[in-house]
């Protein structure tokens, strides 16, 4: 039987820190990304060769989408939630590897990553509208809605947390539930469909962080 | 009946009556962009990606009773 999906392997330990298994998988994920990105960028020209051609496009896509989610310059969020998008897509996939669990299938990889979104809404929120222009808008439209706001910041945190971790463990969980009952060949649709869920959550995850961010800063029209 | 039966029994009861909700909430929110596709077939990008956000607001109710659900089988305070 599976082990408890709410706990995962301790490897090796630095001083009083675990170090688990979905933190080793990240580090090497991190590793590749970087990789990759070093290799992709290193002799770009005026005209672009096939490599450079691919990059473009991703870049410019993930710019146009962020653009039409918050209808205003998206160039400032641009390496945040490129970022956080390619680094999803990476994570949800790597779950299909043989011998890789996605770290986004243990609950404290989803938690980080809810948690920096968290902290990037007030960033942004306080750099467009100063500090006392954005705590003034937690009270709108009313004063009455205050609490309601601040209890909103903390329960879509929370479910963008669970959301993520909830998708990607049920896929992965489900696979080993059927490999072990049915056996060796039958989960392979079950995974085909993994791949699916992990890319449409990756975008999800992405579209809701940019949303956030896009109510912190407000519209352009009213600023 | 002990604390053991009584978490397994309440995990299935929780994700089987929490998908109900979800379930036909999607249904209908897929239904209605299909519709507003059918009619303006130009705004199709616009409608899939708020359906696509729509639908993952709607999918946490479900998900929030699997973890319910999964807190009872494996991270249960009352079961030694």
């Amino acid at each position: 039987m599976q082990a408890s999906p709410l706990s995962s392997t301790v490897l090796f330990q630095v001083g009083p820190v675990d170090i688990t298994r979905p933190v080793v998988t990240t580090w090497a994920i991190m590793l590749v990304i970087t990789a990759a990105s070093w290799a992709v960028t290193r002799r770009l020209g005026s005209r672009p060769d096939r490599r450079q051609a691919a990059l473009e496009a991703i870049v410019t896509g993930v710019l146009a989408q962020i653009g039409d989610v918050i209808r205003r310059d998206a160039r400032p969020l641009l390496p945040l939630i490129g970022t956080l998008f390619i680094f999803l897509v990476t994570a949800n996939l790597s779950g299909v590897l043989p011998g890789v669990e996605a770290p986004t299938s243990k609950i404290e990889t989803p938690a980080a990553l809810a948690l920096i979104v968290f902290c990037a809404v007030h960033y942004f929120g306080v750099r467009e509208k100063g500090p006392l222009g954005y705590l003034a808008s937690f009270a709108q439209p009313k004063l009455v809605m205050l609490p309601l706001n601040i209890v909103s910041e903390i329960t879509r945190t929370f479910s963008l947390m669970v959301r993520l971790f909830g998708n990607v463990m049920s896929g992965e969980f489900v696979i080993a539930l059927v490999l072990g009952l049915a056996g060796l060949f039958v989960p392979i649709p079950l995974m085909a469909l993994e791949i699916l869920v992990g890319i449409v959550q990756a975008y999800i995850f992405t579209v809701l962080a940019t949303v956030f961010i896009g109510a912190a800063v407000g519209d352009a029209d009213k600023a | 009946m002990d604390a053991k039966l009584i978490s397994i029994v309440f995990a299935a009861v929780a994700v089987s009556i929490g998908s109900i909700g979800p379930a036909l909430a999607e249904g209908r929110s897929v239904a209605a962009a299909m519709d507003a596709i059918a009619r303006q077939p130009e705004a199709a990008g616009t409608i899939s990606r708020t359906l696509f956000v729509g639908l993952a607001m709607i999918e946490t109710m479900a998900i929030y009773c699997l973890v319910i659900a999964l807190m009872l089988l494996f991270a249960n305070p009352y079961v030694g």
